[in-house]
């Protein structure tokens, strides 16, 4: 398909509607994204015509929906080309999808002393869980440091995979910097010691194609929203063998062969991960958003996406006082900045009143601020629906806002 | 002049504005004006929690009314911090903690300002308030 920008922008409603009596301009993409028609209107039409409850019922409701949900896993397994459809675990997002490897893992091989590596770029949501399970064993979490690049020592993390080392928790693209990270080759390097690796792909899903198959990746997590799609779902990947070690993390109907006041004997894959009535209708919006960009084409996605990325960069280094953070080699459509003298407050507050919507703040990423010594960034993230010419009133927005704050 | 006085007085100047524009620059302007705090009271307990950005909020009392001073490094928020100072300060205990601040409403803060922003005003009046109840149970003793 013709890469038909227009198009394009007329498949997501929100788009056309005005904020402060400006036309919308939406630059926070890496928060979440907005949502093209077919997913809104799959969402509807699950309510309007296909509601009922998944496994259960003998009923045709329950048998349609059923194969429904289960397509939608099996849409999910091919995107991301894993080897079965029960390696993908629906849940409620990547927060959600990392907490359940934390725990689960955490509870099997998880004792005292052992170390958990995790990177300084990472979200809170990579960060939390893993420092809970260190608390409740008594583990150790080590994190990969970066260059003022953005970028992760690659000669550090070497350092730091040991006997000790129980898992690597990375992401692959920064939310804050935008960096990419080199994530075969820090999956291959713990493999050669026999370490799992899990990577939190909520950044990267919307602007890359995953091969789980090829990364080898023994966990790979995504949130739903941040991919076109719904709210309230999310992905876990993970191999085989390693769901099946794992012991359940939330329990509950759906998840039992059998149960007695005495035993409960497990379900097994993916349901034994799926406790209670799951976001049926999100399973679905998401397959649908999945299946939409691939039409589009994930390559093409990321070539648009690459050059807005550097006509963005260039016009704000022009601006004086302007200093990006996160200058990686290897970066996606994300650019963190700070101005001389500003606070990012103050700028995405008139930006907003522009019509503009950026992220300010530290982004869950606090460790990395300290790092750079800062409060917060103003970040600008782009999505294949953005355009120059919204960069461009972007760019006047934020000259207007440094003329009004000085 | 009452609290209402100057909420009313606050008023009339956003009314002169016809855009946005405008009154974020005068925010900004009374932002410069502020009885700023002292360094020495920039401290940790003088942070008030829930804004995006540092406000630190200090009082005393003289002579039975609550005086304040403030600092935020953020300059929207400085003249957010400006205009609180401006209707509450000078005021006894009891003033500040009945007072009801309806003009937030109509000079159209609440609505133009972001809802995180708008947290960051609430922390900040809560403390003000929490200040005076604590002067007035000092009364009381
Ligand atoms: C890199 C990264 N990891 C994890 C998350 C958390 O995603 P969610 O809030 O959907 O669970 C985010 C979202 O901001 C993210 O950017």
């Amino acid at each position: 398909m013709n890469f038909d920008i227009n198009k394009i922008r007329a498949d997501f409603p929100i788009l056309s509607r005005k904020v402060n009596g400006k036309p919308l301009i939406y630059l926070d993409n890496g928060a979440t994204t907005q949502k093209p028609k077919v997913v809104i209107d799959a969402i509807e039409d699950y309510y309007t015509n296909q509601n009922a409850n998944i496994h259960r019922g003998v009923h045709t409701l329950s048998q349609e929906i059923t194969v429904a949900y289960e397509n939608a896993r099996a849409t999910v397994q091919k995107h991301l080309n894993a080897e079965h459809p029960h390696e993908i675990i629906f849940t409620k997002g990547t927060s959600d999808s990392i907490n359940l490897v934390a725990s689960s893992f955490g509870k099997k091989y998880i004792s005292e002393g052992d170390e958990i590596i995790i990177s300084a770029m990472e979200h809170h949501s990579n960060i939390l869980p893993w420092q809970q399970v260190c608390e409740e064993k008594g583990a150790i979490l080590k994190v990969i440091p970066i260059n003022e690049q953005g970028e992760l020592i690659l000669s550090e993390y070497k350092r730091l995979l040991t006997v000790k080392t129980k898992i690597v928790a990375i992401t692959h693209i920064s939310n804050t910097l935008g960096t990419i990270n080199p994530i075969e080759e820090i999956i291959a390097l713990a493999h050669v010691k026999n370490i799992p690796v899990l990577i939190d792909g909520a950044q990267a899903v919307p602007h890359t194609s995953v091969d789980v198959q090829l990364l080898s990746a023994d966990f790979y997590v995504f949130s739903g929203h941040k991919l076109f799609g719904p709210t309230g779902v999310g992905i876990l990947y993970g191999k085989e063998k390693w769901l099946n070690e794992l012991p359940p993390y939330q329990v509950g109907g759906g998840v039992i062969k059998t149960v007695t006041f005495e035993k409960t004997e497990y379900a097994d894959l993916p349901l034994k991960f799926e406790a209670g009535t799951p976001n049926i209708e999100g399973a679905i919006g998401l397959a649908v958003a999945i299946d939409y960009i691939n039409k589009i084409e994930l390559n093409k996605i990321a070539t648009y996406e690459h050059n807005l990325l550097v006509y963005a960069t260039e016009a704000l280094q022009k601006i004086e006082g302007v200093k990006i953070i996160g200058t990686a080699k290897n970066k996606a459509s994300v650019i963190s900045f700070v101005i001389e003298g500003l606070h990012p407050f103050d700028i995405g507050t008139i930006l907003d009143q522009l019509g503009i919507a950026v992220r300010t703040g530290h982004h869950c990423t606090q460790p990395l601020m300290q790092f750079y010594g800062l409060q917060g960034t103003v970040r600008a993230s782009f999505a294949f629906y953005n355009t120059q010419v919204e960069i461009d009133v972007f760019i006047n927005g934020i000259e207007r806002a440094i003329k009004m704050l000085r | 002049m009452s609290i209402e006085e100057t909420e009313q007085e606050i008023i009339d100047e956003f009314e002169l504005f016809d855009d946005w524009m405008q009154r974020y620059e005068h925010l900004i302007d009374l932002g410069k004006s502020m009885p700023l705090i002292k360094d020495l009271y920039k401290t940790e307990d003088k942070l008030i929690k829930g804004c995006q950005s540092s406000v630190w909020m200090h009082s005393e009392l003289k002579d039975g009314n609550v005086f304040f001073t403030a600092d935020s490094d953020a300059i929207i928020t400085k003249g957010m911090v400006a205009l609180m100072i401006r209707v509450l300060s000078g005021h006894t205990p009891e003033e500040i903690m009945h007072s009801k601040l309806n003009f937030i409403e109509t000079i159209g803060l609440t609505k133009h300002l972001s809802p995180t922003r708008s947290n960051g005003l609430l922390s900040m009046i809560k403390q003000m308030k929490l200040d005076a109840i604590a002067y007035r149970s000092t009364f009381e003793n």
